[in-house]
């Protein structure tokens, strides 16, 4: 059963002024059939540990591991963590002018699988996957992400979900800037992947809206670059009612500091 | 950290953003087809500024032919070859030479090839013309001319091969409404010198497409003029071109607004790897007073796939008169795009492949426009090579 185990992790950012500590001791377990939501408000590093968890060369591991099934994460390259069962879905797709989504698709599915899928089985696999994502086929011949809509990279960031199939999926802010319908498209395609009960999530996010379409059995929260609050779904409720108010000391401590 | 994904640093780039106004117009130019009106350039000039004019073989201070380059014709029926002799009285008539080099190629050619396409007749297949080099050490001028007469269409693919030392003129003269789609294609030995320039004459309502490929040479130097006679042409000038350490590529483009409602579209790009790789664009566009109407636009970018390598880019545009439908300019110069190799890798591509995913990616429109499918592919094949060679 995958496990993604991160602990007391503390990651830098290089910036004009030197290296900047953002993440100050993360201890968090994800395990397969789980779903945790990590909430926060802006600017507490949320995005900053999906990416280290990905291997972003901007961001600098200073101390604390982080493992899958006991491997070591960051020992891995960006493409290795991939490839052993990790996925980021990102919250600002890149775009990659002259490169059909279909072609991109395909040579992540052979890197991921290690062999080229049969050519045959892909193409029905692709459309039907698209097709659970109201996704029109005419995107397959399309540059990836470019001059797609926010909820179109969003749809394609859960299409690469579903067709990779990664032990751990880790999503940032995938529900920031989408409709009612898109979030619902796409949180149905994150509750699919989440149905065998072999994948684990992790949902990073603002706000709560999502959480009314996927059930989290644990809520984190957020601040000041570490986990300060952990609870079940309840926890969610709270801050939706409440705001991150009573965060906002810690927050404000740790950037005036 | 255990991460692999890093780009290499630029040692040198430039790319002077805004479009400026050259020195002299364009239009104050001088030409002439006749080598000695011209003094030779010592490499201060604006126009050869870029060029390591010792890597020239003598073409600029009158090096005199050592050998002759070899010309082989492929064109269908509705084509008309034939080799004459210096004096005919077609030779020169789309442009004359805007610099020693050319005006020395056009003073010294000693045979041309004119390939003529007949009227109200679409070529049933791509010409060939197969321009082979005098051969290491030998140095030869040449001159090429294809004319497209009232109404015809043709594709002709002109592909320069070998060794040594070649300067040349290349004409197009399209008759009204004629159509011509030319690849030009340097795939030269690693010690040739090639200095080309070609000259299109624009006729009313015709239509030119015209691509260069450059992928092999110490010094390549490829000049297309296009120049509207009458109005309501059309001009699509595209440029490809791949340098390696120590190569030299240098393309000018200019376009020649002259007449009303004329369109063109000028995209090169490129990528350079290796130390000493150096890559010059210069895109003159001239609106003149008489050009009401005009739509034009042009852009140059360059990747920069590793240390070392340098992309000069100068886009200018001259603009006479108010009345026109639009112009525009682009360029710029860049390595690798890190967001775009860590996207890639993230959905598990190997870094190698993700990088080539994005080089092929860069190319991908201006080999989709090349219509010959049989050069397509061999371009796709020379840029594979091309990233195999360095290991990106």
């Amino acid at each position: 059963m995958a496990t993604l185990e991160i602990k007391d992790l503390h990651v830098s950012v290089n910036t004009d002024e030197g290296p900047k500590e953002i993440l100050k001791g993360v201890d968090l377990t994800i395990k397969a059939g789980e779903t945790h939501a990590i909430m926060g408000p802006n600017g507490s590093g949320k995005s900053t540990l999906s990416y280290a968890i990905a291997g972003h060369p901007k961001y600098q591991v200073t101390s604390g591991t982080i493992t899958l099934d006991g491997e070591d994460v960051l020992a891995m390259s960006v493409d290795e963590r991939a490839r052993a069962g990790l996925f980021l879905a990102m919250q600002y797709p890149v775009e990659v002018p002259g490169v059909s989504m279909s072609n991109f698709l395909r040579t992540a599915a052979t890197a991921v699988r290690g062999e080229a899928p049969k050519l045959r089985t892909w193409v029905k696999e692709v459309k039907a996957a698209m097709g659970e994502l109201d996704i029109d086929p005419a995107f397959a011949e399309r540059s990836v992400n470019e001059g797609f809509s926010g909820g179109e990279k969003k749809r394609h960031e859960i299409l690469q979900l579903a067709l990779l199939q990664p032990k751990i999926a880790i999503l940032d802010e995938t529900d920031s800037g989408l409709d009612v319908d898109a979030l619902r498209v796409v949180s149905e395609g994150v509750n699919r992947f989440q149905a065998s009960g072999e994948h684990g999530v992790l949902l990073i996010t603002h706000y709560t809206r999502i959480l009314r379409h996927i059930t989290p059995d644990f809520v984190h929260v957020f601040a000041a670059g570490k986990i300060v609050e952990s609870g079940g779904k309840e926890l969610a409720d709270q801050l939706e009612a409440e705001g991150y108010v009573k965060y906002a000391g810690i927050q404000e401590a740790a950037t005036t500091s | 950290m255990g991460t692999s994904l890093s780009a290499a640093p630029i040692s040198q780039s430039r790319s002077e953003g805004g479009a400026r106004v050259p020195e002299a117009s364009r239009a104050d130019w001088f030409s002439s087809y006749d080598v000695n009106a011209f003094e030779v350039p010592t490499g201060r000039e604006e126009i050869w500024r870029f060029t390591p004019m010792k890597r020239l073989a003598g073409l600029h201070e009158g090096a005199e032919a050592t050998g002759a380059a070899t010309v082989e014709v492929d064109a269908p029926g509705e084509f008309t070859v034939e080799t004459v002799a210096r004096g005919d009285k077609r030779l020169g008539e789309a442009g004359k030479p805007a610099d020693r080099v050319a005006a020395q190629a056009f003073s010294s050619f000693a045979e041309a090839t004119i390939l003529t396409a007949a009227k109200e007749q679409r070529a049933s297949a791509p010409t060939t013309v197969k321009v082979t080099g005098p051969g290491e050490g030998k140095l030869a001028y040449g001159h090429l001319q294809i004319r497209a007469e009232l109404y015809a269409e043709a594709v002709v693919v002109i592909d320069h091969r070998g060794s040594g030392v070649y300067a040349d003129n290349v004409e197009f003269v399209l008759a009204e409404g004629s159509k011509l789609t030319v690849v030009s294609i340097q795939d030269w030995a690693d010690d040739a010198v090639h200095v080309s320039a070609q000259h299109a004459r624009i006729g009313k309502d015709a239509v030119l497409k015209h691509t260069v490929v450059t992928l092999g040479g110490d010094l390549v130097r490829v000049s297309p003029t296009a120049y509207f006679a009458e109005r309501g042409g059309e001009v699509d000038l595209t440029g490809l071109y791949f340098a390696d350490a120590g190569q030299h590529f240098e393309h000018r483009t200019f376009v020649d607004h002259a007449q009303p409602n004329c369109t063109s579209n000028v995209t090169y790009k490129g990528a350079l790897q290796g130390e000493g790789a150096h890559t010059v664009w210069i895109g003159d566009v001239l609106i003149r007073v008489a050009a009401e109407g005009t739509q034009t636009y042009e852009l140059n970018r360059n990747l920069l796939l590793t240390d070392g390598a340098r992309a000069d880019s100068v886009p200018n545009l001259e603009i006479e008169t108010g009345e026109i439908a639009g112009a525009g300019h682009a360029s710029a110069t860049g390595r690798f795009d890190d967001e775009q190799l860590f996207y890639l890798q993230a959905r598990g591509i190997p870094e190698d492949q993700a990088r080539r995913l994005v080089v092929r990616g860069f190319f991908h429109e201006l080999l989709m426009k090349i219509t010959v499918p049989e050069v397509r592919e061999r371009l796709e094949a020379a840029i594979e090579a091309e990233l195999e060679a360095v290991g990106v």
